[in-house]
């Protein structure tokens, strides 16, 4: 693998919509992680609530929080990589590496 | 406990190490300038970036740390896990992208990028530095508790050995070698964890875990009106009693041999101890360490499968693992410590655990209805800081100038959430298993997963062992680039202006590199002990209270200033240190009374990170004046 200079980035068109984007869904996720906190703090005995399977509120709201991250990440992704592709036009492509 | 070392683990380990050197051997060739110093030239392909970053980010923290915590306190240690998490969302929707369009080689690079400001390149270097330092005590913590069992040598022998490979792997070839032993041992850690778990799932939980388990004993007695102790056992003669808050604890004596028993309202229940005498003698269970009686523990006191008393479960699925765990009953063994007669004592009680108990918080961070309200903020702030941390941790940072492109940053992240998170599941399955396996050795929590995966076999434990160690050796490399960038790029270069050729900024970092592995050796030594989780937590706090607010405002305020990004970072810095310094827990370590500590605060990120963008805003707006000169952020 070549290791020359870093690399120099190109105008991203997209960079505003991305960036509105990535805080909404920072802000979604915040607020369910938030609930985990707050539900811990007002009634912590709710946490032994059985939901699934035999399975308690804590467990499946823990394992839900990290299961949310991949998906809003693949979702996320796949949105900007639509915005990148259709608000970058190919002749001013000036970024090596994948980016228009 | 006592640690017999196999020829497996020790042949694992050479040849992970002697491979680890080869490969930073080869890459020093091609790394000759400073963009392939710091920033591995900016060419590594997302994926490879991605699995680095997990192999970055799995700390001893995650592996060793975590899994320990889980061991001793159940879901508690699980919260670890899902703030770390949860923090990988904050770095992908927030910060990936604009970081890899601002900076250079380092995060320092991004926050001064519209500036060109001597104190913003100051105090962000020197909160790389403290933050680096902090995260890396623990990871030097770790490879020292990890080297007795596998090489049967001293804790400082672990320390010096990481600290002499690391070096050795930035010196040569910095980010480059880096980030391929980081991704070989990401990759190495998420296949093994997930072998480790399949046989805990297919060994299920027993009463008697292994036949070498100690069977704990309980002897008759009778107390009469006033607390004299009769005792059934004409084997055991009694010694002496001690009350240590509400508990009684009973010293007996059987065959010259002292052991340590809690009195209980009708019987004597069995006790493990540790007790150094006054002429300097370290009894374990009563005995010298030689005589190996201070065994491991852990287990089941009752197993319930679909409503029904068992002795084994037999095989469990994922689900069903945790559900029976649930319904059963578990015993821990809790610590207490003491003086008798001039000499200290230290005991671990056993304590039936419900397992709808060790199912949900509450056994380590005190949050149910007798908790105080300080003891909910603490719980607050450890959560708030592990949110806000990793977005600002600078090794993690810098990992977003080895891709070519903001949409490889951006992928790349993906590929480390997914890894990453798919790691912190498997914690629990790890944890929990050391935790009714009888393999816990209450002298160290962070040897719970290896002594678990000794448990199925030395061939198992040789392999989690060595990726142990390579855990270490992937995170202090990355926080050592991570150092010696903030060094030789942010203060001599940028900051002193020390006219420097393209091969002397690359020596300069190697110089640093050696000086900082130096440093972080001797940390290492000194907190021999510490649960790495713990330790890693607090870098956390420091991170998010001085570095992500300076990165937050300068994304989405323009009215940021440089005088208010480094007044931020200061007062971020030192807010949090200065609360952890006087916190609870560190008079625990000054051997002082934790009830008197200045702060009652153990997390100091409640206070620290709301002050911190406080004090960004306020500076900001009385320096306005000064963004006149501000230049404009790439786009």
């Amino acid at each position: 693998m070549l290791h020359g200079p870093a690399a120099k980035l190109g105008k991203d068109n997209a960079s505003a919509v991305k960036s509105k984007l990535g805080l909404k869904l920072f802000a979604v996720y915040a607020l369910i992680y938030a609930g985990f906190v707050v539900i811990n703090m007002v009634d912590p005995n709710m946490m032994e609530m059985k939901i699934v399977a035999g399975l308690n509120l804590a467990v499946v709201y823990g394992f839900g929080l990290i299961i949310l991250a991949i998906i809003m990440g693949i979702i996320y992704n796949g949105i900007c990589t639509n915005c990148e592709d259709s608000m970058n036009k190919p002749e001013k492509n000036t970024e090596k590496g994948g980016e228009k | 406990m006592i640690y017999t070392t196999s020829p497996i683990a020790i042949g694992l380990f050479l040849f992970f190490v002697s491979f680890v050197l080869f490969l930073s051997f080869y890459f020093a060739k091609k790394t000759k300038t400073s963009a392939s110093y710091f920033a591995a030239g900016g060419t590594i392909h997302w994926a490879v970036n991605g699995i680095a970053f997990a192999g970055d980010y799995l700390s001893a923290a995650s592996f060793l740390g975590i899994c320990g915590m889980i061991a001793y306190y159940g879901f508690d240690g699980f919260l670890y896990s899902i703030g770390y998490l949860a923090g990988w969302v904050v770095a992908l929707f927030v910060v990936a992208e604009p970081m890899k369009r601002l900076g250079k080689y380092t995060f320092t690079d991004a926050l001064d990028s519209q500036f060109n400001s001597k104190s913003i390149q100051l105090l962000a270097t020197i909160s790389t530095l403290v933050v680096s330092i902090c995260y890396l005590i623990p990871q030097m913590v770790g490879a020292g508790a990890l080297v007795t069992p596998l090489l049967g040598l001293p804790h400082w022998v672990g320390v010096v050995m990481v600290g002499a490979i690391v070096i050795f792997i930035v010196a040569t070839a910095g980010m480059t070698s880096t980030t391929y032993v980081q991704f070989i041992k990401g990759g190495l850690l998420i296949v093994f964890s997930t072998i480790l778990s399949v046989y805990i799932f297919s060994n299920g939980i027993n009463l008697k875990p292994h036949a070498d388990y100690h069977e704990f004993k309980t002897i008759p007695v009778v107390v009469d009106e006033n607390g004299e102790v009769s005792i059934s056992d004409s084997e055991y003669a009694f010694a002496d009693k001690t009350t240590v808050k509400d508990d009684t604890f009973v010293k007996l004596i059987k065959d010259s041999v002292p052991s340590w028993w809690k009195l209980k309202k009708d019987h004597l229940e069995e006790t493990i101890s540790i007790e150094k005498t006054t002429d300097g003698k370290v009894l374990f269970n009563g005995e010298p360490k030689e005589k190996g009686k201070f065994y491991s523990v852990g287990h089941a006191s009752r197993i319930v499968v679909d409503g029904k008393e068992v002795e084994k479960s037999g095989h469990l699925g994922p689900g069903s693992f945790l559900s029976t765990i649930d319904n059963s009953e578990i015993v821990r063994f809790l610590p207490v410590k003491f003086k008798h007669n001039g000499n200290s004592v230290s005991l671990w009680q056993q304590t039936v655990t419900k397992g709808s108990k060790i199912m949900r918080p509450g056994l380590l961070f005190k949050i149910d209805g007798n908790s105080t309200f300080l003891q909910k903020l603490n719980f607050i702030s450890l959560m708030l800081a592990l949110f806000l941390g990793t977005a600002a941790l600078p090794h993690i940072l810098i990992r977003y100038y080895t891709v070519p492109s903001q949409k490889d940053a951006r992928k790349s992240t993906i590929v480390a959430i997914a890894a990453i998170g798919f790691f912190y599941i498997l914690t629990l399955y790890m944890g929990l298993g050391a935790m009714v396996n009888g393999v816990l050795d209450v002298e160290s929590s962070n040897m719970s997963a290896p002594l678990l995966a000794k448990f199925f076999g030395v061939g198992l434990f040789s392999i989690i062992s060595a990726i142990a160690f390579a855990t270490v050796l992937g995170t202090v490399s990355g926080l050592i680039v991570a150092a010696s960038g903030a060094v030789a790029h942010d203060l001599m270069d940028r900051f002193l202006a020390i006219k420097m050729t393209d091969t002397q900024k690359v020596r300069a970092g190697k110089l640093s590199a050696v000086v900082v592995g130096a440093l972080a050796i001797m940390m290492g030594i000194i907190f021999k002990g510490v649960n790495v989780s713990f330790l890693v937590g607090l870098a956390f706090a420091v991170a998010a209270s001085a570095n992500l607010p300076a990165i937050l405002m300068l994304l989405f305020w323009k009215g940021t200033t440089a005088k208010g990004i480094a007044a931020s970072i200061f007062v971020g810095m030192t807010a949090s240190l200065s609360i952890i310094a006087l916190s609870p827990t560190m008079y625990e370590v000054y051997g002082l009374d934790p009830a008197t500590a200045i702060i009652p605060l153990s997390n100091p990120g409640i206070i620290s990170i709301p002050l911190s963008f406080i004090t960004l805003v306020v500076v900001s707006i009385i320096t306005k004046k000064d963004n006149s000169t501000k230049i404009s952020a790439p786009v």
